[in-house]
């Protein structure tokens, strides 16, 4: 069995609005809601949330770091009754001034190796979770 | 990588081996007894879904004395797993809404 193996997703863009607008769009819940998920968040470091999808999924959070403007990392966590079947992640958003806009990254990072066995199982945990998502995702669209 | 993804979804397709799989999964290590045990089914066809399963690489044996012990293989699982280019969907889908909303806001 392999030793711990980290990770990571990296999505980046480039978004025409100031980072202290995009900021406001990543820190207050009501507009969280609006592009990513149902949740308490408040922008305290040690906060503890709640991500809630439409499909009834639900992400236990905790903020890690919060740099006003700057950054954002909280924990991404999936909790399954078969512990195989876990997921913990940290998700950190970079928010970079980028002329009149702002450069945006997201990194996703922290999955443990017996993760990606429950994927492999083919039928269960993340690609029912992924499933959702995407179902989510379209009736969003 | 296909092929290794074919040999894993036609091993993995069988219910029985597939709970054999699981199996050894959570418990950790087995012997061909202790599995017949649970199976459900006669010990050749169990000795007959492991060796499948080493063939596949999804089971390893470590032979002891005149007993032979299965363990699961989970890092053979590795080909199906796209999650990271799933999770960066998900993400790209997230921004675009992240800028429908931006648009929408004042300032």
């Amino acid at each position: 069995m392999s030793a711990q193996e980290i990770r990571t997703v990296v999505v980046e863009r480039e978004i025409a609005h100031p980072p202290a607008k995009l900021w406001r769009a990543l820190t207050q819940p009501h507009l969280i809601a609006e592009w990513l998920m149902a949740n308490d968040f408040v922008p305290d470091v040690g906060h503890r949330f709640q991500l809630r999808g439409d499909w009834g999924g639900v992400l236990d959070c905790e903020v890690l770091e919060v740099e006003p403007g700057e950054s954002l990392s909280y924990t991404w966590n999936h909790r399954h009754a078969d512990a195989a079947y876990d997921l913990e992640s940290v998700v950190t958003f970079t928010l970079t001034p980028a002329g009149a806009g702002t450069l945006l990254r997201m990194e996703q990072a922290g999955f443990r190796p017996d993760q990606k066995q429950a994927l492999g199982g083919a039928k269960y945990g993340w690609q029912q979770f992924f499933g959702k998502l995407e179902q989510l995702l379209d009736r969003v669209d | 990588m296909p092929d290794a993804q074919d040999i894993l979804f036609k091993t993995l397709a069988d219910p029985t081996r597939r709970a054999l799989f699981e199996r050894l999964c959570r418990d950790g290590e087995h012997t061909v007894v202790a599995l017949t045990a649970q199976a459900g089914v006669s010990q050749p066809a169990v000795s007959k879904h492991l060796g499948v399963l080493k063939a596949a690489g999804l089971v390893l044996d470590r032979p002891e004395g005149r007993l032979t012990h299965y363990s699961a293989q989970r890092s053979a699982l590795a080909p199906l797993v796209d999650w990271t280019s799933k999770m960066a969907g998900f993400w790209e889908s997230r921004f675009d809404e992240l800028e429908n909303l931006l648009a929408r806001m004042d300032q």
